[in-house]
């Protein structure tokens, strides 16, 4: 059995929207089931509204679940204060007390444990230390940039050594190279303090860069939990694919199910991948989707690949790649990256030509339409 | 942009307000520096003794005592009642909130005199003997309006998620309000209690209906007025009421700015 740091068993928060007889339920979280792997970095990735906020407020304890149960290093702690929870929060905005210094904000928790007031200053300037902040204790947040705020925000909450470590989009307000840095440095002291980090964000690339493992949330349900490899690679429905990195979809319908994969009819062809999801029945409608990167354009279609014909639409030259948008025979049209290196066997082409898109088998999936 | 234009029939109209406001207000401290007891120019001369008169007697130095004990304790209740009030209305999303908010700020436009007759009447029904204590309960009601107000905006100014953080940090409800919030809004409080002090210690319709034998300080002013050769000592004494309540409202405006941003200080 995995030790987990937390545990959401079929948790569901319910909102009341609306007014008098109008009041509509609004699912947040909807039978949620998570369990998420004490010392690693965690990520709830969604777009807005899609409940990844409420599940971290749940944890936190600023929400109570409408039913289900939520275990804190295996001790259910629905009826249990945020206060008392071994948890601790870097929230969005940073919520720093505007009327402490630095040092008083980082020690607020420790002064409310009554910890002795040496080995508090101790634990401050070590908090300090690690967020690279030694000599601002003195200075009031006001006077701290967005980033060193956030640094505060983080060693605050470290400083009381939590079991986990929530962040809400934490490095929401800083500018993209701010960002970029501090999703490293994140990833870093995640590391060295070994703390389980649960990290919310609607940024795709930024979870990816540094979670161990990511749960793709949408309308308030898991839609699929693994590594990011795992995640951009194996895509487990349309969503997902969508969602992480860029994907080309195309509708077609399920002509045979052997051992090795599906063959799916578009139109005239008939093209063939592994299976992403076993309930697929014959005749059935499914999606075959393929990263743009795993494509490539040929004039005839070479031995052991699968390909679909179609006429190049679009060409653009973007440095280090060519992006060819390809209108498909059935209509649809394929986004193609192709790099410009100095392999030998890559052609070019112009607006006009016709085409064969080509693509080994195991880089494709066929999800449920 | 230029506002030149519009520059001086403003400013008449600007210097008109200044000279009916102040006028009578230059006048009074002329006035009470002037050896004459009746109130017509061309002056006498200098004197101090109407201020001298007005610290030895005891009857005046009375009330000066009981409107300082209403004003402290009636505003020092307001306040804390206007600040869970504003804590109520603002930080949870009570059933009805806007009819609280509604009842709560009714005694500002209840006229005083009909507040006092209405009083007068309560207090005879339920045995509440007429005193200092039952005027200054008055005062309660007709100040909580204000205190309310001051200190919920001071709250809607500020992100409520840093009582979360407190919270979130390890402490109760009542420690994130005590380290956090009063701490933030202790501008507004101060500014709030000082508004309330000037309000009962000017108040003189309701206190003159309920104060029964404890006079404050207007309604032994008042009083006064039927004697002539005191009226310059009342001059006086209006004098220095006018000099404490004008600094201790422009005290209390700056405290109310400075509140505004405590995170500017620094």
């Amino acid at each position: 059995m995995t030790d987990y740091a937390v545990e959401l068993r079929n948790v569901t928060k319910v909102f009341a929207s609306g007014r008098g007889a109008k009041t509509d339920e609004v699912y947040a979280v909807k039978e949620m089931n998570l369990g998420i792997p004490t010392g690693q970095f965690f990520t709830l990735l969604g777009p807005s509204g899609c409940g990844k906020t409420t599940t971290l407020r749940l944890i936190a304890g600023f929400e109570t679940p409408s039913s289900g149960e939520i275990y804190i290093q295996g001790k259910p702690v629905s009826r249990i204060p945020p206060n008392e929870r071994p948890v601790n929060t870097v929230f969005q905005n940073y919520a720093l007390f505007p009327h402490m210094n630095v040092a008083r904000n980082v020690a607020f928790g420790l002064a409310i444990k009554r910890v002795p007031r040496d080995e508090q200053e101790h634990l401050v300037k070590e908090a300090l230390e690690l967020v690279q902040l030694a000599d601002m204790g003195r200075r009031m947040p006001s006077q701290l940039s967005g980033g060193q705020q956030q640094r505060v925000a983080l060693a605050r909450a470290l400083v009381n050594q939590p079991a986990v470590l929530l962040l809400d989009e934490p490095l929401g307000a800083l500018d993209l190279k701010l960002r970029k840095a501090m999703q490293i440095e994140l990833k870093h002291i995640q590391e060295q303090v070994g703390i389980t980090f649960v990290y919310v964000t609607h940024d795709q690339e930024e979870a990816l860069t540094m979670s161990d493992y990511i749960a793709v949330m949408n309308f308030g349900l898991v839609l699929q939990l693994g590594d990011p490899a795992t995640l951009y690679k194996k895509p487990a429905n349309k969503f997902v694919a969508d969602f992480i990195g860029e994907s080309n979809f195309i509708q077609g319908k399920v002509e045979s199910i052997t051992k090795g994969g599906i063959r799916l009819r578009v139109l005239d062809e008939v093209i063939t991948a592994p299976v992403a999801d076993s309930n697929m029945t014959m005749g059935q409608n499914a999606i075959f989707t393929i990263r743009p990167e795993k494509m490539m354009l040929k004039t005839r279609q070479p031995a052991s690949t699968e390909a679909l014909s179609g006429s190049v639409q679009d060409v653009v030259y973007i440095g280090t790649d060519t992006r060819y948008v390809v209108s498909l025979l059935s209509g649809e049209s394929v986004v193609v990256r192709v790099q410009n290196g100095c392999s030998p066997d890559i052609e070019q082409f112009s607006r006009g030509d016709q085409v064969k898109v080509i693509w080994l088998p195991e880089d494709a999936r066929i999800l449920a339409g | 942009m230029s506002n030149h234009r519009f520059a001086s029939p403003g400013s008449i109209y600007l210097l008109l307000v200044y000279l009916l406001l102040y006028t009578p207000i230059v006048l009074l401290f002329i006035f009470s520096f002037n050896n004459s007891t009746s109130l017509v120019f061309p002056l006498k001369g200098f004197t101090l003794q109407w201020y001298v008169m007005i610290f030895k007697n005891p009857e005046l130095l009375k009330a000066v005592g009981n409107s300082l004990m209403i004003g402290f304790g009636s505003s020092l209740v307001a306040t804390i009642l206007g600040t869970m009030g504003a804590i109520a209305i603002v930080r949870f999303k009570l059933a009805g909130r806007s009819i609280f908010l509604a009842v709560s700020v009714l005694p500002l436009v209840i006229p005083y005199v009909i507040f006092g007759v209405s009083l007068l009447i309560l207090f005879n029904e339920i045995g509440i003997k007429l005193s200092a204590f039952a005027a200054g309960l008055a005062h309660v009601i007709i100040s909580i309006p204000y205190a309310l107000l001051i200190i919920s905006s001071r709250l809607v100014g500020f992100p409520d998620n840093l009582e979360e953080a407190a919270m979130d940090l390890g402490a109760s409800y009542w420690g994130a309000l005590l380290r956090v919030t009063i701490p933030i809004c202790s501008p507004a409080l101060l500014a709030a209690f000082l508004l309330c002090f000037t309000i009962s210690f000017d108040e003189y319709a309701i206190a003159s209906f309920l104060v029964g034998t404890d006079a404050t300080l207007p309604v032994y002013l008042f009083s006064q007025l039927r004697f002539p050769t005191r009226l310059p000592m009342v001059v006086a004494l209006a004098a220095i009421l006018m000099s404490v309540t004008m600094t201790v409202m422009l005290f209390t405006e700056w405290l109310r700015r400075t509140g505004q941003s405590p995170a500017r200080k620094g």
